[in-house]
């Protein structure tokens, strides 16, 4: 459109541009202390031009929060996350829109109410579930008095238990209890025409065969999206694998990032290793951030086709 | 509604069931735990659980220092949702002209998002430090002037600023995207009809776009008092004297550090509901907006 | 006055070039419909009058005024777009008053001026509703509503009836024609649908590619086409066409094998040896006795038109098709000979296309005059 704008064009510009740095310039502080000494990191005034020390912080953070284990535990975490939600979320949704039998809407409705509620606000149960993931079943067996029957017949004393704490399987699991993806694949599955479904079926190929080779090869653009959506969340995870891996070998990124500055109030005045701290910031935060980057498409169709 | 459907019920329970399995353990168990603990009080030598009704909930009513979390969140999640989004509104309206530089600016604007939440709290508590950064100036030209560390105002300005930059761009690429979807011919008709670019935002642009606003104060909210631990924690950790003890780090706090089950899971049990209304409340908007367009 | 002048007007997007320096007038008050098959760039060529794509070269004028830089505002101009681009939150009285709005025209006299045009248009009942409670023909209303209220100097149409069912269309094209006679404004009309063009043009714009192939009444265009494109693109059913050589000898066209069209001596001298395409429109040939035509063909079958029917042959390697009145039954594969008056046999030439001569002299020159 023909348009003479010059001046509110300026003012697009500069609004944009103060947006941007609003967005930047944190980071631009971060990256300026991560490459300056401890000293002159708290020098006042303070030092606003980055220094050589970029390297050294970076590798001393690395180092101290043993960001190599680390590191493989947080990829492990969020590949676990993104293949069990393709993969659960494809299988659910295939469930719900090509089968009609009478549990479909209940079991739809099921799988729709985990959306409201996120883990973190039913935190401390979900804890006592890892803790023993077969509880559910021992209560239920308890309950119903069939473990006094099986105690009464056979002598044995039931007594699952399967803990979770301090496991791959704990710190993913949970996380993919939850609908999104399903709704994606979903809202997808539903634009599949009928012809298709019914000319598959004239071929001969049956619900399995269908979904392997029509749906998921269809479905190839709408799980990138889902993929990029999850790394980033199973990637950036923080309270939930705080509360369950206490040993160090299974810790993530995150959790470790936030020990590389001590609780405000149990340091007792000392001051924490700010430029470590600033370097790890960084070695954190890239991963995700050059995934949304580089999977900008898949990442901003994902977002918003999924309603998170 | 789809007519062909494939006929073979077990091939769809085995489909389903994996899913199912997994929400059943780890959604619908805890969330009913949850509900048993809130009307329960563990006895104090084993034992059991004894039914207490709402004596969990009576008790944390009638506390000030719940109601005072209450009240930290509200502000926390009011604040952070109206800077991050009107922030992003903005932000997306102008970006949506399109001028030059508009791919860079948008990729520019997008990827906050990915950045993880503990990453974000350290960032802004060092740039908020008192002794250190940008704030040392402020502070040794009016002593006293930010100190976060000592002052619960302060603490909870940092710890809103930095929610509120981690949920722009989340905003902003609903709001790009809303915008995208408005038909061009909508403002190629208002240009002819003689609107300038601000009048078409006013009067086309921002109406059209009202049901993503709408959805996006139910999401920020939800986020706000639902995903704001990290920041919290490493931040402040709810303090300074409570002056930031969001109702989720208090759960935490009751739950993990108290050993207060039954606490926690009342207060759990409110946020759900919190959270339970605020999603209603959106379908309820959702539904009209369908009817709308 | 309003007269649209157009003069080597190019555009392209990015090395893409979509129209390739179009000359076009457009005197007051006339009605020109531009038309063309999609990606042609003709409606790219009324979003640059419309100002809503810049132009790449050449230059603009509107009423004597050069509008290159002018935003669309600036322009004089109301547009009705194809999916008529009405704003879903306002009323239809809001829709149709909005420019007003934007004018800053005072209430009550904004008000009065909307109900007066709504009225004219049969809009009257629904000014409260909301284009979504609307049908497609009342919608159309309203966009055309939107249009008329602004007394514009000129009516720019962007495919408006392509989105209503056959029926409406027909009503909605008279309404637009009687609101042209009624307003006198200058209205650039598109479609790629030739009845349109035809039945509402005072002029036409054949355009193909981005370049125009033709300008002329609607007579004109389908009496004397420019060239096999247009031959092609306008009359239904379309005309056949058949390649030929010119032969001054026997004063006629020999077609393949042993086909042989008659046409007058002085037109065969002149292009004697020459390879032509030649176009017969169906309504133009007729069927005689096995032998005594022009060409032989094959019948193939009859599409019935209720008023007509269209009989399909075979000749050599082409269907022709003849448009007769007679019922005839003819057995499939059954010899039928088929004969065209030499004054309707359009000559082309072979390699380019174009029109090789007029059928007869210019006689329709009067109809220009008018459209003047």
């Amino acid at each position: 459109m023909i348009e003479r704008t010059p001046i509110l064009n300026i003012v697009t510009h500069t609004i944009l541009f103060t947006g941007l740095a609003i967005l930047v310039v944190p980071i631009y502080l971060v990256i300026v202390a991560a490459s300056q000494t401890l000293p002159d990191v708290m020098a006042i005034p303070a030092k606003l031009l980055p220094g050589d020390q970029l390297i050294v912080n970076l590798k001393a953070a690395w180092v101290e929060a043993e960001f190599a284990t680390k590191f493989t535990n947080t990829l492990i975490l969020a590949t676990g996350v993104v293949v069990g939600k393709l993969v659960l979320a494809a299988l659910t949704a295939f469930g719900i829109v090509f089968f009609d039998h009478r549990l479909r809407m209940p079991i739809f409705w099921m799988v729709f109410i985990t959306l409201m509620l996120p883990l973190e606000v039913r935190i401390v149960p979900t804890y006592a579930v890892a803790a023993n993931a077969l509880s559910p079943f021992q209560s239920i067996l308890d309950v119903t008095g069939i473990s006094w029957l099986i105690n009464a017949t056979t002598g044995v004393e039931v007594a699952l238990n399967w803990n979770l704490l301090n496991s791959y399987t704990g710190l993913i699991m949970p996380l993919v209890a939850t609908a999104t993806g399903t709704f994606l694949y979903r809202q997808f599955f539903l634009t599949i025409p009928d012809e298709l479904v019914e000319a598959a079926k004239m071929d001969g190929a049956g619900p399995l065969r269908f979904l392997r080779e029509i749906l998921i090869p269809l479905s190839v653009t709408n799980m990138a999206a889902l993929a990029t959506i999850m790394f980033v969340v199973g990637w950036n995870q923080y309270l939930w694998p705080l509360l369950i891996i206490t040993d160090p070998a299974y810790g993530v990124a995150a959790v470790e990032l936030s020990r590389l500055v001590p609780n405000m109030n149990t340091t007792g005045g000392d001051i924490p290793n700010w430029h470590w701290a600033m370097a790890g910031t960084l070695i954190v935060m890239l991963p995700p951030v050059a995934v949304v980057i580089l999977m900008q498409r898949w990442f901003v169709r994902g977002l918003i086709n999924t309603d998170k | 509604m789809r007519r062909a459907y494939f006929k073979n019920n077990w091939v769809a329970a085995l489909v389903v069931t994996p899913q199912l399995l997994i929400i059943f353990i780890f959604f619908y168990w805890p969330t009913s735990q949850a509900l048993y603990w809130a009307f329960t009080l563990e006895q104090p030598w084993g034992g059991g659980n004894e039914w207490v009704g709402f004596e969990n909930f009576r008790y944390l009513l009638s506390d000030d220092r719940y109601w005072h979390s209450v009240w930290v969140s509200v502000v926390y999640a009011v604040c952070t949702t109206a800077l991050a989004m009107g922030m992003a509104l903005i932000l997306a309206l102008f970006a949506d002209r399109q001028l030059r530089g508009y791919k860079g600016v948008r990729i520019g604007l997008i990827w906050p998002y990915a950045v993880a939440a503990p990453a974000i709290g350290l960032a802004f508590r060092f740039i908020f430090n008192p002794s250190a950064g940008v704030a040392s100036y402020l502070n040794y030209a009016f002593p006293d002037f930010w100190n976060p560390v000592m002052n619960g105002d302060h603490a909870l300005t940092m710890v809103i600023i930095a929610g509120a930059w981690k949920q722009v761009s989340y905003s902003f690429i609903f709001f790009l995207a809303g915008l995208q979807s408005i038909p061009r011919s909508l403002t190629e008709a208002s240009a002819m009809d003689g609107a300038r670019v601000m009048r078409r935002m006013w009067d086309i642009q921002l109406p059209l776009i009202t049901p993503t606003v709408f959805f996006l104060v139910i999401i920020n909210l939800t986020d706000s008092f639902t995903d704001s631990f990290g920041i919290v924690s490493t931040m402040t950790s709810g303090g300074p004297a409570r002056a930031t003890n969001l109702m989720v780090y208090k759960i935490y706090e009751d739950g993990f550090r108290g050993l207060d089950y039954s606490g926690a899971a009342a207060q759990s049990i409110i946020l759900m509901l919190l959270v339970v209304a605020l999603t209603f409340f959106q379908f309820k908007y959702v539904e009209r907006r369908v009817h709308y367009s | 006055m309003a007269e649209i002048s157009i003069r080597d007007v190019r555009k392209s997007y990015g090395k893409d070039e979509v129209v390739h320096g179009v000359d076009l007038a457009i005197y007051d008050g006339e009605f020109v419909v531009i038309i063309g098959p999609s990606g042609c760039g003709k409606s790219t060529l009324l979003r640059m009058i419309a100002g809503l794509e810049a132009i790449s070269s050449g230059e603009i004028a509107i009423g004597g005024k050069v509008v290159n830089d002018l935003e669309p505002r600036e322009r004089g101009c109301a547009m009705v777009f194809q999916n008529y681009a009405l704003y879903p939150h306002m009323s239809v009285a809001g829709n149709i008053g909005y420019a007003l709005k934007v004018a800053r025209m005072k209430r009550a006299e904004r008000d009065a001026k909307v109900a007066e045009v709504a009225r004219s248009v049969g809009l009257d009942e629904f000014l409260d509703r909301k284009p979504g409670q609307l049908s497609g023909g009342q919608r159309q209303r309203v966009a055309m509503a939107r249009a008329i209220i602004r007394e514009p100097e000129v009516f720019l149409f962007d495919e408006p009836l392509s989105n209503l069912d056959a029926k409406l269309r027909v009503q909605m094209r008279h309404e637009i024609r009687r609101i042209h006679n009624r307003i006198g404004a200058t209205s650039v009309f598109v479609t790629h649908d030739q009845h349109e063009g035809m039945t509402l043009a005072d002029r036409m714009v054949i355009m193909n590619k981005g370049t125009i192939e033709q300008i002329g009444t609607p007579e004109e265009v389908y009496d004397h086409p420019a060239s096999v494109y247009v031959a092609g693109f306008i009359g239904s059913p379309s005309m056949n066409f058949l390649a030929g050589t010119v032969e001054a000898g026997v004063a006629a066209i020999r077609l393949g094998n042993d086909g042989r069209i008659d046409i007058a001596a002085e037109r065969a001298k002149a292009l004697d040896g020459k390879l032509v395409q030649i176009g017969l429109r169906p309504e133009n040939l007729s069927m005689v006795a096995p032998g005594a035509g022009a060409i032989t063909g094959h019948f193939e079958f009859a599409e019935e038109l209720g008023s007509g029917r269209l009989y399909h042959f075979q000749f050599e390697d082409l269907t022709l098709t003849v448009l007769s009145a007679d019922k005839h039954s003819f057995q499939p594969g059954q010899e039928v000979g088929l004969t065209a008056d030499p004054v309707h046999v359009h000559i082309f030439d072979g390699a380019t296309g174009a029109r090789l001569d007029t059928l007869e002299p210019m006689r329709r020159r009067a109809s220009l005059e008018v459209a003047q």
